[in-house]
């Protein structure tokens, strides 16, 4: 993949998308039935997000228990409403004493 | 009410953009361990500077998708500073050039300083202060994450590889607790890319998840 593509493509995009709020008369876009869409959609993205790089290793399956147990020490963490900070640094911490082990 | 004073609104403004440090960081390490290069990863939080959208992207990247995929998904996520930026247009009135600039601050993190505002002038400081804050943390933690992680070696070695999932489940969680169809959309999205994963290309997964909006109109 031509990462410097992606790169650009991804400024041009979000600056575009940013931008196209103070741009598009709002009536255009601003109806319950969009908004609601738009506010859902990270839950989609991210809930796929976090599958793939948890369980997927290009079209497979593939479990990999340190990382898992990282990803759940994390989850705990976001779960007891922990900082950000502790939970990044929880779930690597986690996965790399266990790969050291 | 205390947290309408100008100094207030100054000091928990200022606190966001603090607290976006360490998220700066998990993204420099997580990018260089995708295999982007520093000036790619820096030039990601100067110009496309908005958080999950630039996470989405590298962690497409890490997993091996296409371009298309990892761009999709990417802009899919920044689909909602759209929105935010057609909600602060009545509050900022920008005109010219300062649109412009104004543009690039519509983030979460932004909109959600200024909107809480009852006095539109401090909703206005709100969003500079904030901005201001989350511009300069954002991308000096980037740059430290960055260079850091090049410095580590392996970043497998050091867990690091638990931090994408780790950071994306922390920005999930706020909306998981929102709601009951928040939830549904998340079991039948993660249902959708797990079955997805052996049969498509890499990304793919996550673009199709999002057929699980429609459990959202279900009721």
């Amino acid at each position: 993949m031509n990462l410097w593509a992606l790169v650009i493509a991804t400024c041009a995009g979000c600056y575009a998308l940013k931008l196209a709020g103070y741009l598009v008369p709002s009536r255009v876009l601003d109806q319950p039935r969009v908004r609601r869409l738009v506010e859902l959609l990270p839950v989609a993205l991210l809930v796929a997000l976090i599958v793939v790089q948890g369980f997927g290793d290009g079209r497979h399956i593939h479990v990999d228990g340190a990382r898992l147990a990282g990803f759940g020490v994390g989850a705990f963490a976001v779960w007891r409403r922990a900082p950000f900070l502790l939970v990044v640094v929880a779930a690597a911490l986690t996965a790399a004493l266990i790969r050291l082990a | 009410m205390e947290s309408e004073s100008s100094r207030a609104v100054v000091r928990d403004s200022l606190g966001v953009g603090l607290a976006a440090g360490s998220f700066g960081v998990a993204f420099g390490v997580a990018s260089a361990a995708a295999g982007l290069s520093t000036l790619q990863t820096m030039l990601l939080s100067l110009l496309a500077f908005t958080g999950g959208t630039q996470f989405a992207v590298i962690s497409v990247v890490s997993s091996g998708g296409t371009l298309a995929a990892a761009l999709g998904s990417g802009l899919l996520l920044g689909a909602r500073n759209t929105l935010y930026g057609m909600r602060l247009a009545p509050l900022l009135r920008p005109r010219g050039v300062r649109r412009l600039v104004v543009a690039q601050g519509t983030i979460d993190e932004t909109t959600a300083m200024a909107v809480v505002r009852r006095d539109p002038s401090l909703g206005r400081l709100a969003f500079w202060t904030t901005f201001a804050g989350c511009f300069v943390v954002w991308n000096t933690a980037t740059a430290i994450g960055a260079v850091g992680a090049r410095a580590l070696g392996d970043p497998a070695k050091y867990g690091l590889d638990a931090v994408i999932p780790a950071a994306f489940l922390a920005l999930l969680a706020p909306r998981l607790r929102a709601g009951a169809i928040e939830r549904r959309i998340a079991v039948g999205a993660g249902v959708i890319a797990l079955a997805l994963i052996p049969f498509t290309p890499p990304g793919i997964p996550v673009l199709a998840a999002c057929a699980a909006l429609l459990l959202a109109g279900s009721r």
